[in-house]
């Protein structure tokens, strides 16, 4: 038997063992790379993991890791994303789950300890908040950070920018100067290469307000 | 007179300590001098590499990675590498499949020996850092050889590697390994059966495998406990399926052997070199696929359409199919996962780098508790952690 084969044998029993514990086979999906992800709603999250953690057939021993993925646009705005390891099967599975801006996460580090910095991380990072984790501070950024870095709303630059100041003999915060205008070239438009402002328009404007 | 009430102790450790492996502050609630409780403060590095990555094409996302963990730096391009042609399907040529285990393997060798003659600079021991920074040179002088730099390479690119190996570096990596075991013998003599070495790391910071699963342990730290779980043999990915080499697993999970694990890796890791020169086939280095690798520089001083290509690429880049999917390989601290969700543009939606340290110091607070101030040093060294991949 090659090493594809043993593969999608290895998938087979583990994706039976899903749709039955998990009812039905639309509880899970597989990717185009092969890899296999579930979704559920936020309420269930707690016992779906459980069921991974504890059942005989799944195995799902290490929570690999846990991170967010912010859509804007969306209603329910976040995704957050669980990566889940079975060592002793060799599997690996995701679990996906939509959650609101508003919503509150269950913290999942009764199940896995793991999950303690990851969560710290993605509360830093997206601002989603955790019910019932034991330690919930900002990780990454400074003390007294404002803002969550990895939203879309959140600009490259920042807001705030620090330096050593000679007169107060102290670190101070200043908005963000950029000596250069930061360039984003937009490529999915075949004729603007780069976003500029849009001068026409501007002047418009500028005429109809001296019109007034 | 009644019993005398002793005030815990807080104490501030680092940002800018020499055993803290770079820019930790650990504050430690001390009960004497026994470690109540270890509060890692994290993020003094932090870069934003996950935010920029999302305002860059694909390719010039790939340097960030030398910048992660930068004492091994092509084994993270590697999985960057692998993310990209996973989602596109592109095929790699096993000419570069094996130059890319090569350069893997020299990287878990230079991140070992940086690791263990450190962590014997903690406990007290000054000579093994000395004598590992000779090999170390050796190592990133092929580095330098292979791909112009010798820690931020950008060599490993999706679909193969950027250049072929110039005329001779085979042998002269060969002739290197040859000298190699000697170098490990006089290591071992300096550490293995130290007197003061073993006491300062035999029963300090002991887990278990669950526990180690449990805090999301994966690499040489995990194998410490027992447990034979390695990505390169598990989920073996490029050529590593075609390599012979053995699984070094430790049975106490304490620091001494975290220690013996990482020397036995090197042994290993030198058996996979030597593998890998002696059956490196001939070939292309790069897919042939001009839509995501650039044309040969020979090939466009004739062709038009490879002019055209080698610009479309520098400016725009590729685009990756719309979707998700989590790559990860074993890099020389453990499991660096990467989580790319992209949308069909030229540009990453998201990407999550998972870096097996982040999960290390986490757990510093559960390996510390109860052990003493020195420890925690010995605890911190043992665990190979580099803030460059932590802090992101």
């Amino acid at each position: 038997m090659n090493e594809a084969e043993t593969q999608s044998s290895a998938n087979d029993k583990l994706l039976s063992a899903l749709s039955r514990l998990m009812g039905g086979e639309n509880a899970y999906h597989i990717t185009p790379t092969g890899e296999v992800v579930m979704c559920c709603a936020l309420v269930d999250l707690l016992d779906v993991l459980k069921t991974l953690k504890d059942d005989e057939e799944l195995c799902f021993s290490q929570l690999t890791d846990i991170t967010a993925v912010d859509y804007p646009e969306r209603e329910l705005r976040f995704e957050m994303v669980y990566q889940l390891l079975s060592v002793k099967k060799n599997r690996r599975v995701r679990l996906v789950v939509a959650v609101g801006e508003s919503d509150i996460v269950p913290s999942v580090v009764p199940l896995y300890s793991s999950a303690n910095w990851a969560e710290r991380e993605v509360w830093d990072m997206f601002g989603i908040f955790f019910s019932g984790h034991p330690d919930m501070r900002r990780l990454l950024t400074d003390y007294g950070f404002e803002g969550h870095p990895l939203r879309k709303d959140f600009p490259l630059t920042g807001y705030v920018e620090v330096r050593y100041s000679e007169t107060e003999r102290r670190v101070v915060y200043e908005p963000t100067k950029l000596v250069q205008e930061f360039r984003d070239f937009d490529f999915l438009s075949p004729w603007e290469g780069m976003q500029m402002p849009n001068l026409a328009a501007e002047e418009d404007e500028e005429q109809e307000k001296a019109g007034e | 007179m009644g019993e005398m009430q002793i005030r815990p102790l807080t104490l501030n450790f680092g940002p800018q300590h020499p055993a803290a492996h770079g820019v930790l502050r650990l504050v430690l609630e001390m009960d004497g001098e026994v470690i109540d409780r270890a509060d890692p403060h994290v993020g003094l590095l932090h870069r934003g590499t996950e935010k920029l990555i999302e305002h860059k094409t694909y390719l010039q996302a790939l340097p960030y990675f030398d910048r992660l963990d930068y004492v091994s730096p092509m084994n993270q391009e590697h999985a960057w590498a692998l993310a990209i042609e996973k989602s596109m399907g592109i095929e790699v040529p096993k000419r570069a499949q094996y130059i890319r285990v090569l350069y893997c393997e020299i990287g878990r060798i230079l991140n070992h020996i940086l690791n263990l003659t450190t962590f014997a600079i903690d406990v007290g021991a000054m000579t093994p850092l000395l004598w590992g920074f000779e090999e170390r040179e050796a190592l990133m002088e092929f580095y330098e050889r292979a791909s112009g730099a010798r820690l931020h390479a950008a060599y490993f690119r999706p679909g193969g590697v950027h250049q072929d190996l110039p005329d001779g570096l085979t042998d002269d990596i060969l002739a290197w390994a040859e000298t190699f075991p000697s170098f490990l013998a006089d290591l071992e003599t300096l550490l293995t059966n130290n007197r003061i070495f073993k006491q300062r790391t035999v029963d300090i910071g002991v887990m278990d495998t669950q526990e180690a699963l449990d805090l999301g342990m994966s690499g040489p730290c995990l194998r410490a406990t027992g447990l034979a779980w390695d990505l390169r043999k598990a989920q073996p990915y490029d050529c590593y399926d075609e390599m012979e080499f053995d699984i070094p697993v430790g049975s106490t999970g304490d620091c001494y052997a975290r220690y013996l694990v990482r020397i036995e890796e090197m042994k290993q890791s030198l058996s996979i070199i030597k593998q890998a020169i002696n059956n490196m086939p001939e070939g292309p280095v790069l897919a042939e696929n001009n839509k995501v690798t650039p044309p040969r520089r020979g090939e466009m001083k004739q062709s038009m359409e490879a002019l055209i290509h080698h610009f479309k690429l520098y400016t725009e880049g590729f685009h990756v199919p719309a979707g998700e999917s989590y790559t990860a390989v074993e890099a020389p601290k453990g499991e660096f996962g990467v989580y790319l969700v992209s949308d069909g543009t030229n540009k990453p939606y998201r990407a999550r780098l998972r870096a097996p340290g982040y999960y290390f110091m986490s757990a510093v607070d559960y390996l510390c508790k109860g052990h003493m101030l020195a420890d925690s040093v010995a605890i911190i060294g043992s665990l190979d952690i580099v803030f460059g991949e932590i802090d992101r």
